[in-house]
């Protein structure tokens, strides 16, 4: 396997991986709050096919991706008022979620489905892509790749080092101490989950702009529910998330990689990659029970009723 | 002014008013979608509700339709008594299919009374192995079940697709991907003429009385009861989470997987891709319909074959794409889950604040 080659499956293995990380780094910061939201993948569903359609309407991708941040967003807060002011069971409402959003992606995107647009295009980032290897790699894709770069480094320094990092800690790990000092937990919650529903939106509107570029029933094939598996393989770490999607990414082109040493294995057996990938790492990772329950929010999936409070 | 009040007890009328409200909102909210899209919404409601059951033939399709969702239910529900979030049964119903399949052709020209038989447990077999798989994740290395239940369905799917396009694909289906037709010995038999209501509606009633004895009636339904509600007590009591946790795992995985081998060898008669249009994820919504009882879970099955006979006749009808059918799923759990903040609270009527 030549230099090349390598630097072209890596390449793609950072574009496969952006959606994975644009929606796993929402669903840490909605865990890291508390709530776990099963419904990421009808969030990005819905932000693939209402990106899909703006960008199909006004012939611009960009107000494509922010239709899709809206969408995201409207599906999260459906999610946000069962859950944390109806008390309404978090897995359940989540699945409610992924379903409803499945079935209405399909039913709105029906009549758009084998069209296609113009996405974004790859913009090389002036010095930065001349580096070997690396800038071909990281730094030759489109602008949606590099806003994931820096949403993670933003990321990383609110939650590793500011106050609202703290808060949101605090209101994950211990709500009632937290409401104790003052925190408005609830409303906290709030923008945990509206924050994992507008980067649901946009993972879903890249994969209908730029991945693809185009909207198929149902196209986000999981990944939705991967990312959710990407947050437990991180141990709820903001940086590692980044190193994990690219890693998934890698697992989901790896019929191309075993092409390139000539292998020959059915595209169907292959495709099972990305999902067995998934349940070898879970298992790897939660072996050690002790060491996930250290890194898990203390409060995650925990109803807080206020009222109970006082 | 109205307030919010915790109730000191649950309501037992809103646990069975719920659902019922529920499907009123939803339906409400189908009139609403309707004439948005500028269709009349009496008639996108004769179509959802009444012409599913307007006649012998489509009753009989009904009941087609119930039998998978009944049995995926039913296993369901006691997972989910026991705190087992089992998203599996669309994954360990196609390994039934799939498993089934493989022994209908291996009796395709055999004719003994023994291959339907044969055929079903070697569905329900594959069934419950694609639900031992998870099971055993969770109970010896602690992954999540929820994820690993959904990849399992995902892997499944891959497997059945790559089996009707390799081993199993018919040598002489000008390169379909299907299987060959079953011979006749590995058929369900049909039920009444000119129908094909099938023996799988029997299995799926018999399962939910068998599920519900189990539940009500032995020592083993009384722990997976109580350990549902309060775990720590279950403990204290010395109940085997392990034990119950294997049990209500592999009961759904063969009743998931005797819904699949029931598919194949009922009314499609030979293994296709699309063997189910979503019913283990159905299933999740007829459990909870049905107030996780296995009794319940078939007049939960009863409304959600119908809507996915609705939704088949408004496409057909008034060229509405069928997708609205999981959309209306998504919208009905939603509306039960939010109607059931009702059995634990409950709007106070008053003029003053009190506290």
């Amino acid at each position: 396997m030549d230099s090349d080659l390598i630097v072209q499956i890596l390449f793609a293995a950072v574009k496969t991986g952006t959606p994975l990380l644009f929606i796993a780094l929402g669903e840490v910061i909605c865990e890291k709050s508390g709530v776990l939201n099963l419904g990421q993948e009808g969030m990005m569903l819905m932000g693939a096919v209402v990106g899909f359609l703006a960008a199909y309407g006004t012939g611009s991708a960009g107000l494509g991706v922010l239709a899709a941040m809206l969408m995201g967003c409207v599906m999260s807060l459906i999610f946000a008022v069962l859950v944390l002011h109806l008390g309404a069971n978090q897995v359940a409402t989540g699945l409610a979620l992924t379903i409803f959003g499945t079935g209405l992606s399909a039913f709105i995107g029906s009549g758009v489905v084998g069209q296609t647009i113009q996405g974004f295009q790859p913009i090389a980032v002036p010095l930065l892509s001349d580096i070997p290897f690396i800038g071909k790699i990281l730094f030759s894709h489109d602008i949606l790749v590099y806003s994931s770069f820096v949403m993670t480094f933003v990321l990383m320094f609110v939650v590793n080092k500011t106050r609202i990092g703290l808060t949101l800690k605090a209101v994950g790990e211990n709500p009632h101490a937290a409401n104790a000092i003052g925190i408005k937990v609830l409303r906290v919650r709030y923008l945990a989950v509206m924050f994992g529903g507008v980067m649901a939106g946009i993972s879903g509107a890249y994969m209908s702009l730029v991945y693809t570029p185009m909207w198929v029933e149902n196209m986000t094939a999981g990944r939705g529910w991967i990312a959710l598996a990407l947050v437990v393989f991180a141990s709820w770490r903001v940086g590692r998330i980044m190193l994990g999607a690219y890693l998934f990414g890698l697992a989901s082109i790896m019929h191309l990689v075993l092409q390139g040493l000539g292998w020959s294995i059915s595209p169907n057996l292959l495709a099972m990659l990305p999902y067995v990938a998934t349940v070898v790492v879970m298992v790897i990772i939660s072996a050690d029970k002790f060491k996930e329950k250290l890194l898990a929010p203390r409060a995650l999936g925990k109803p807080f009723d206020p009222r109970q409070m006082a | 002014m109205i307030r919010i009040q915790a109730r000191t007890e649950p309501s037992s009328i809103m646990k069975v008013v719920s659902p019922l409200l529920a499907i009123t909102l939803t339906l409400i909210f189908g009139c609403i979608l309707f004439s948005a899209i500028g269709k009349s919404p009496t008639q996108a409601l004769h179509v959802l509700l009444i012409a599913p059951l307007a006649d012998s033939y489509n009753i009989g399709e009904m009941f087609v339709k119930m039998g998978p969702l009944l049995l995926c239910a039913v296993g369901l529900s006691l997972c989910y008594r026991a705190n087992m979030w089992n998203i599996g049964a669309e994954g360990q119903l196609l390994a039934g299919a799939l498993g089934g399949s493989a022994m209908a052709l291996y009796f395709i020209d055999s004719e003994s009374a023994f291959s339907l038989p044969i055929t079903l447990l070697a569905g329900i077999i594959s069934g419950m192995l694609w639900a031992a798989i998870p099971t055993f994740l969770k109970l010896r290395f602690n992954s999540n079940l929820i994820l690993t239940t959904i990849m399992f369905n995902y892997i499944a799917l891959y497997l059945l697709i790559w089996a009707v396009h390799g081993p199993l694909r018919d040598p002489q289906g000008f390169g379909f991907p299907e299987s060959a037709m079953f011979a006749d010995s590995t058929l369900l038999p049909t039920l009444f003429e000119s129908s094909r209501i099938h023996l799988g509606i029997v299995f799926a009633i018999v399962s939910a009385f068998i599920a519900w004895f189990i539940l009500s009636k032995s020592h083993l339904g009384f722990q997976i009861r109580v350990f549902g509600s309060d775990e720590p007590a279950a403990r204290y009591a010395g109940f085997s989470s392990k034990k119950l946790s294997w049990f209500v795992m592999l009961f759904a995985g063969a009743l998931a997987g005797l819904a699949g081998v029931s598919e194949t060898t009922g009314p499609i008669g030979q293994l296709v891709p699309n063997v189910s249009p979503g019913y283990g994820y159905s299933a999740i919504i007829v459990a909870y319909l049905g107030r996780l009882h296995p009794l319940g879970a078939i007049l939960a099955a009863v409304f959600m074959a119908v809507l996915y006979m609705g939704g088949d006749l408004a496409q057909i009808e008034m060229g509405i794409p069928v997708a609205v059918v999981s959309m209306f799923q998504g919208v009905l759990l939603f509306f039960l889950l939010a109607c059931d903040f009702f059995i634990n609270n409950r709007l106070a009527f008053s003029n003053q604040a009190t506290n």
